[in-house]
């Protein structure tokens, strides 16, 4: 079956991905809720609210790093463009997303635009400096020098003064599309003592990534995609053959900047505030992180790197020592107080540890990310069925790169 | 061609279903509770959301400490603490309506977003019904307006900023922490006695509006003593080095430096200062002095020998004499080995008062809890006679005028207390212009049905 001008293959994939992203919250909540492992469970509207965000955020970073291998450290800029952009639509018009989500894209996009026109003057680390530096411009006039606009270390939020012109008598007075407010779950079943939570933002959100997605996988397959790779491989080699290679690179700039600033719209359209952290080097090295932990150049290893430390940060640092103490109460007191003693240093407010360490084990075992790891499961279980059968060859290739 | 027209159509009705899916009224799923998270099982969990990483770890730790043993004190265990002093006697130690208090922990790393992702997920995944902590104020306005919105009750940790009860109050959100004004006008007094009125004051100001807030407050009580502002200079947050904005004091006719830091800020400006020998010059025929307003326990340790005489302010300090404080003292000392922090005192005693103020409202709604709060007079919890008005939810009691101690015996008495000012000293009007003005108001108090 083909769909949307995809090719077979890529038409199961991304059936394979929707289905995926619709049935998240059942997926990510495996455990009962009274039991001792609900502390696992992801399923909250939040979480997931993030996971899809951070998402579409690695899954634009990706189209510059993954495929020109130019590598931005200052992307959080335009998520911060994108939630400040939202938040003030909210402010000036109302509640509803509509007006600020499209003005988030346009704004990181004419931001994106001017930084890499300039950054892209140079490659390599002294690119990668460049975007630093404006990063970090940006990230200090939104603290203090621009407070008047972004509300400085507070951040921008909503106040009952606000002209909000467009405000209905009874418009919702969260962000809401059309009446759907974001915050609120259109259903909650419990089966057994299984509690699922189906949010309105998250559907919002998940759809818009779904998109995203679906467009990046395009981009990919496209000429405009191989001519991306090409800058990868060689860019001196296309350059000699006559190609000025800045346009593309450019072009490839601005679409992950607009990405980004539709990742910092959504932000703000969950949970309506924006704040100057959001364009801190930090944040800006964490993407970084989700897109090489995930699979850089892959199409979902951006998606799973940006799930996987979500989880980690929301889920890790909350399980203290009395949660420890729950779990291994039924050990001996020695046995327990050590287990509690080493866990102590993994969990709780130590949960850096446990992403840096995994950071390490995947960048030294699984150079090609979460992604390779999961093409080297399957690849043994395939030469298990195929033994005998010198196939390794064919089924190496990394064929369809996701 | 078809094929694919065929399949696209297809996606549309999915699209079309999803979307009736997702316009379905919540009518039908919303409302059967009576407020947000109301505890149906034998237990109630709080949330303490604190910094465990990042520039505010060691006082969200210490946090964390003092709001354990809360728990701990309300369901009968251990010796009591301050509930022993506390002048309400509603709480028993037998927990709170008859339910254990139970709480779950979260990593505010000092960052706006950070701390309401960790506050959503308390109220979404762990259902608790008060939120209490955040070392810093734009965390704690943050956290408050997320509260505000998903209606529960909001309990400030740490916060200094006028703006917390200012211009950003909320209904949901209750201050025990002293402020930026108050620090203004209970050091303006001390400073008369010690510098005179004659004197030119210097400001470096951290550049954020925590900074702006507090250099606002002292200069308009230092000006009305009669002293004379001859600058303020606003420095980058984090900046590490501060010479460069030190260098110019010397000359700018100035002989005083107030220094409007906070945390690592405050500890680097003030050791550089006294490098370059700001303590020991003379100005104006005078001795050059240093002034750091806000105090805590943490940036005392830091700083070390340079903060012998210098004066500040704090909300609480572990050494008063009350039978409150030596109680919580005892208690705390006993368990963790080591005297709290006047942001651990804070968080301390803003969980025993949300839980007494359930007790007296009988509700775990935060409607009740927040009309039991407002007005509310108490005594007994280390600070004196404390008033929690119920125009701005702001608590008032009186403020600590602190002094570098010129011989500490341990690193805990590195501070020692010059004065206790009078409540009516710190007093200011709801609509003072510093909070906002006539235009700052509460709103209406939301439960979240």
């Amino acid at each position: 079956m083909q769909i949307l001008g995809l090719s077979k293959r890529d038409s199961t994939f991304l059936l394979i991905v929707i289905a995926l992203t619709l049935l998240t919250p059942i997926l990510i909540q495996p455990f009962p809720v009274g039991s001792g492992l609900n502390t696992f469970n992801a399923g909250y509207p939040d979480l997931m609210q993030k996971i899809a965000i951070f998402g579409i955020f690695a899954i634009g970073f990706n189209i510059l790093f993954g495929l020109t291998g130019y590598l931005s450290f200052g992307h959080a800029a335009f998520l911060g463009i994108g939630s400040y952009s939202t938040v003030w639509m909210y402010k000036l018009l109302d509640y509803n997303v509509l007006w600020g989500l499209p003005l988030a894209i346009i704004v990181s996009g004419l931001f994106a635009l001017v930084i890499g026109f300039i950054s892209l003057r140079r490659s390599g680390i002294y690119f990668s400096i460049l975007t630093l530096a404006f990063a970090q411009m940006m990230y200090n006039l939104a603290y203090s020098v621009l407070t008047p606009i972004t509300n400085g270390e507070t951040g921008l939020q909503v106040y009952e003064s606000d002209p909000q012109v467009l405000l209905g008598a009874n418009e919702p007075s969260s962000p809401h599309l059309f009446g759907i407010v974001m915050r609120e779950n259109f259903w909650t079943p419990k089966i057994g003592g299984w509690e699922f939570t189906f949010n309105n933002g998250y559907y919002f959100t998940a759809i818009i990534a779904i998109i995203v997605f679906y467009l990046s996988l395009r981009i990919f397959r496209s000429p405009f995609g191989l001519m991306l790779r090409a800058i990868k491989t060689n860019q001196t080699r296309l350059n000699y053959t006559g190609i000025n290679t800045r346009p593309y690179t450019l072009a490839a700039f601005v679409i992950s900047g607009m990405y980004a600033g539709l990742a910092g719209g959504l932000l703000a359209a969950m949970d309506p505030l924006a704040g100057a952290e959001r364009m801190q080097w930090t944040a800006s090295g964490e993407v970084v992180l989700m897109v090489i932990l995930g699979g850089a150049g892959t199409l979902m290893g951006p998606v799973l790197g940006a799930a996987f430390i979500k989880y980690l940060e929301n889920i890790f640092s909350k399980i203290n020592d009395s949660v420890l103490h729950g779990w291994f109460a039924w050990m001996p007191d020695g046995l327990e107080d050590f287990l509690i003693g080493v866990s102590h240093f993994f969990v709780g407010k130590s949960w850096h540890l446990t992403s840096g360490l995994m950071f390490m084990l995947v960048v030294i075992f699984l150079p090609g990310g979460l992604v390779e790891g999961g093409q080297r499961i399957k690849a043994l279980f395939k030469k298990k069925r195929t033994s005998g059968d010198d196939g390794a060859g064919t089924e190496a290739q990394p064929t369809a790169a996701e | 061609m078809s094929k694919s027209n065929f399949t696209r159509r297809g996606l549309l009705k999915t699209g079309a279903v999803t979307g009736a899916g997702l316009a379905m009224p919540t009518i039908f799923t919303s409302g059967a509770a009576a407020f947000t998270n109301e505890p149906t099982g034998n237990t109630v969990t709080f949330g303490f959301n604190v910094p465990q990483t990042g520039p505010y770890a060691d006082e969200g730790l210490d946090e964390l400490r003092a709001q354990e043993l809360a728990v701990e004190h309300i369901n009968g265990m251990g010796d009591g603490g301050m509930l022993n002093t506390f002048s309400s006697k509603a709480l028993d130690g037998t927990g709170i309506l008859g339910k254990k208090a139970d709480f779950v922990t979260g990593d505010t790393q000092t960052k706006s977003d950070a701390a309401r992702a960790s506050a959503k997920s308390m109220i979404e995944k762990d259902g608790v019904v008060m939120i209490n902590g955040g070392s810093s104020s734009g965390v704690a306005v943050a956290v408050q307006g997320l509260c505000q919105e998903a209606g529960i009750i909001f309990m400030a940790g740490l916060t200094h900023s006028n703006d917390t009860t200012g211009k950003d109050r909320k209904a949901n959100g209750f201050r025990h922490f002293f402020n930026a004004y108050m620090s203004g006008a209970a050091l303006a007094p001390v400073l008369k006695e010690a510098y005179g009125t004659d004197r030119r004051a210097y400001h470096l100001t951290a550049d954020y509006t925590w900074g702006w807030t507090q250099q606002e407050s002292i200069q308009s009580a230092t000006e009305a003593l009669g002293w004379e502002t001859v600058n303020n200079v606003l420095t980058p947050v984090g900046a590490g080095d501060f010479s460069s904005y030190i260098t110019p004091v010397m000359n700018s006719g100035a002989d005083v430096l107030i220094l409007n830091h906070y945390g690592g800020d405050m500890i680097n400006s003030l050791t550089q200062a006294v490098q370059f020998g700001l303590r020991d010059a003379q100005a104006n025929g005078k001795n050059f002095e240093i002034v750091v307003p806000l105090y805590s326990e943490l940036m005392a340790a830091g700083a070390g020998e340079n903060i012998k005489g210098v004066y500040g302010s704090m909300n609480w300090n572990w050494q008063l004499s009350d039978a409150g404080t030596q109680a919580f003292v005892k208690s705390f000392g006993e368990k963790y080995g080591r005297p709290p922090s006047n942001s651990a005192h804070t968080c301390y005693v803003q969980t025993l008062l949300y839980a007494d103020a359930v007790t007296r409202a009988g509700s775990f709604n935060p409607c009740a809890v927040a009309e039991a709060l407002e007005g509310f007079e108490f005594d007994g919890l280390g600070n004196g006679p404390t008033l929690y008005r119920a125009e701005d939810h702001q608590c008032f009691k009186d403020v600590l005028v602190m002094k570098g101690a010129e011989n500490p015996t341990t690193e805990y008495d590195t501070l020692e207390i010059v004065e206790q000012t009078a409540v009516e000293q710190v007093m200011y009007e709801p609509n003072h212009p510093m909070f906002g003005g006539d235009d700052a108001t509460l709103g209406e108090c939301n439960d979240g049905a």
